[in-house]
């Protein structure tokens, strides 16, 4: 055990990141004082559930949160919720509330997560214009979504096409609209884009792919339509901004900690300060599969770095690095991934989209698999992600024929 | 409200009071059980959270799914009778239901 062991702790943001680190301390053995903070009212809680079955109204608060307030008191993890933090000062080593206390603190982590970014078009900030990123969020357009009329959704990623497709569930009208020729543009293979593209276009959603937004109009201060770029305007009674998200690293920035798009991290999750450490959404990490750095907006990210601070400061070996990976659910399929795909790949169909059942397998020059994207296929991805860590060739042939077990797909 | 008897890979035994339609890993989790990882938070995705049945039980749960039972095939040292938590719906009938956990989940 690390002598830093009696150190106290202060985590700024209780998000999936924040909470993980607070328990997983406490897990290794840490006994200095844990301090969470959190901004939002509630108990940390799990945001997948929000675009998926929360809106059809299948699980509440109870089963969204992450732990109940009990196993904070019982593990010494004094948890402040409502409470933001507006400055952090490295010298003196304190974080000021917005109430202006001062929390002081041997050791920082920050875990302020990312938040939705804005539309930048003329008045996306009439009533009814939306993002999606809190309980809250979730409990307003549930609500929306609960009386009839037309639900756009402006960008075809992962949480828009999740949102889509409960409001389809719900009986609602839904347009799409992404900028981009295609679907998923920036996180899936073309392959997958256009099998969730064809499976939207089938649950009766109007897709607008290559289409920008000019302007939302409105009327009395209350969302009526969307304008294209090409003059067309589509009514809408709920608009959902899905556009990507962009670091919480205001508070990093101007503390003056290195920065860019998200707050630079090492493997063990330190900033350039050594007492200060980042995780989650808010941190800019090295990528071991990849090379490089990059910022992974997931749980396993999450936690992955969670259980990195937390071995750091309890002088505990490193766990050994986790591939990526992440889920999503629209109408009955899931999509699993894992491993990032990079350049030099090229791409591998076992199975059949147009039965529901496929895996895209992303494999480098030297036939090693880098990524996997499965639809309906478990097997495929929890076999590609063991593969992915173990960095093993495939035979790119033989991986093509479903007819070939999986494991003698590889070499 | 239906009891659930959690034994670590170590032989602590955790019993917590579920409640009722909660899953086994929901029951876990939310009460800090350890052992019980649940990254997808019940999604049937990640297989996180494996449990071995007490052979008894076995026989009075639903079965699995194809989903689940494709996920146990590929987890960590599966069982036969491995079950995903999150897929186990906490009833009356299941009071006192005994579950183990595996080395592999922290
Ligand atoms: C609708 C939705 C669906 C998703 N679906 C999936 C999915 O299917 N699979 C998946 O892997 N991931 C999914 N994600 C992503 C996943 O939820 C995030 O990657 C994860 O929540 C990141 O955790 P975090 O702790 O870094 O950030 P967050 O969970 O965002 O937590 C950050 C917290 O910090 C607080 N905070 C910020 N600034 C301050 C401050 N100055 N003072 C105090 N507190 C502050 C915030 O209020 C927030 O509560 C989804 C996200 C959303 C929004
Ligand atoms: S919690 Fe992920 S499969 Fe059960």
């Amino acid at each position: 055990m690390g002598q830093n062991v009696n150190r106290n702790v202060v985590i700024v943001g209780a998000g999936h990141a924040g909470a993980s680190a607070a328990l997983q301390l406490r897990q290794n053995g840490w006994q200095g004082a844990i301090t969470l903070l959190g901004a939002e009212g509630e108990l940390p809680y799990q945001r997948p559930p929000l675009s998926k079955a929360w809106l059809k109204g299948a699980v509440s608060f109870d089963g969204v949160v992450l732990r109940k307030a009990e196993v904070y008191q019982q593990q010494g993890i004094a948890l402040r919720c409502g409470c933001r933090v507006v400055a952090l000062d490295r010298g003196a080593k304190v974080v000021v509330l917005s109430d202006g206390a001062r929390v002081p603190y041997d050791v920082l982590i920050l875990a302020t997560g990312s938040r939705p970014r804005d539309l930048p078009v003329p008045d996306a900030g009439l009533d009814g214009v939306v993002t999606l990123r809190t309980v809250a969020d979730a409990d307003g357009l549930r609500s929306r979504l609960g009386s009839t009329g037309r639900l756009v959704v402006i960008g075809g990623g992962y949480i828009g096409l999740e949102v889509a497709s409960a409001a389809r569930a719900l009986g609602r009208d839904v347009v799409v609209v992404e900028r981009e020729a295609r679907l998923l543009a920036r996180v899936a293979s073309p392959e997958v884009s256009d099998f969730y593209a064809a499976l939207h276009a089938a649950r009766g959603v109007d897709l607008r792919l290559s289409a920008a937004v000019e302007a939302i109009g409105g009327r009395d201060g209350r969302v009526t339509e969307v304008m294209l770029t090409d003059g067309t305007a589509i009514p809408a009674d709920t608009v959902l901004v899905g556009v990507g998200a962009i670091p919480e690293s205001a508070l990093a920035e101007a503390a003056g900690l290195a920065c860019q798009d998200g707050i630079r991290v090492s493997s063990t999750c330190g900033t350039d300060d050594p007492d200060i450490y980042a995780i989650g959404d808010v941190s800019r990490r090295p990528l071991p599969f990849n090379g490089g750095a990059g910022r992974l907006e997931s749980v396993q990210n999450a936690l992955e770095q969670a259980r990195q601070v937390a071995a750091s400061l309890c002088g505990l070996p490193a766990p050994a690095p986790e591939v990526p990976w992440f889920w999503s659910d629209q109408y009955e399929v899931k999509l699993q991934l894992a491993g990032l795909p990079g350049s030099e790949v090229h791409r591998v169909m076992r199975g059949v989209s147009a039965e529901g059942r496929f895996a895209v397998f992303h494999i480098g020059t030297d036939d090693t698999v880098r990524a996997v994207e499965a639809v309906n296929m478990p097997a495929e991805f929890m076999t590609g992600r063991q593969w992915i860590a173990q960095r093993r060739a495939v035979s790119p042939a033989r991986l093509a024929d479903v007819a070939v077990g999986l494991k003698d797909a590889a070499v | 409200m239906p009891k659930v008897i959690y034994v670590s890979a170590t032989g602590l035994h955790t019993v917590i009071e579920a409640g009722a339609g909660d899953s086994v890993m929901e029951a876990a989790v939310r009460n800090g059980v350890p052992g019980i990882d649940a990254e997808c938070g019940g999604a049937c995705a990640c297989a996180t959270c494996h449990v071995m049945v007490s052979t008894d039980w076995l026989s009075r749960l639903p079965p699995a799914a194809e989903a689940e039972r494709t996920m146990l095939e590929f987890a960590v040292d599966p069982q036969p009778n491995s079950r995903l938590a999150c897929q186990i719906r906490l009833t009356a009938e299941l009071d006192g239901l005994v579950v183990h956990t595996p080395v592999s989940q922290r």
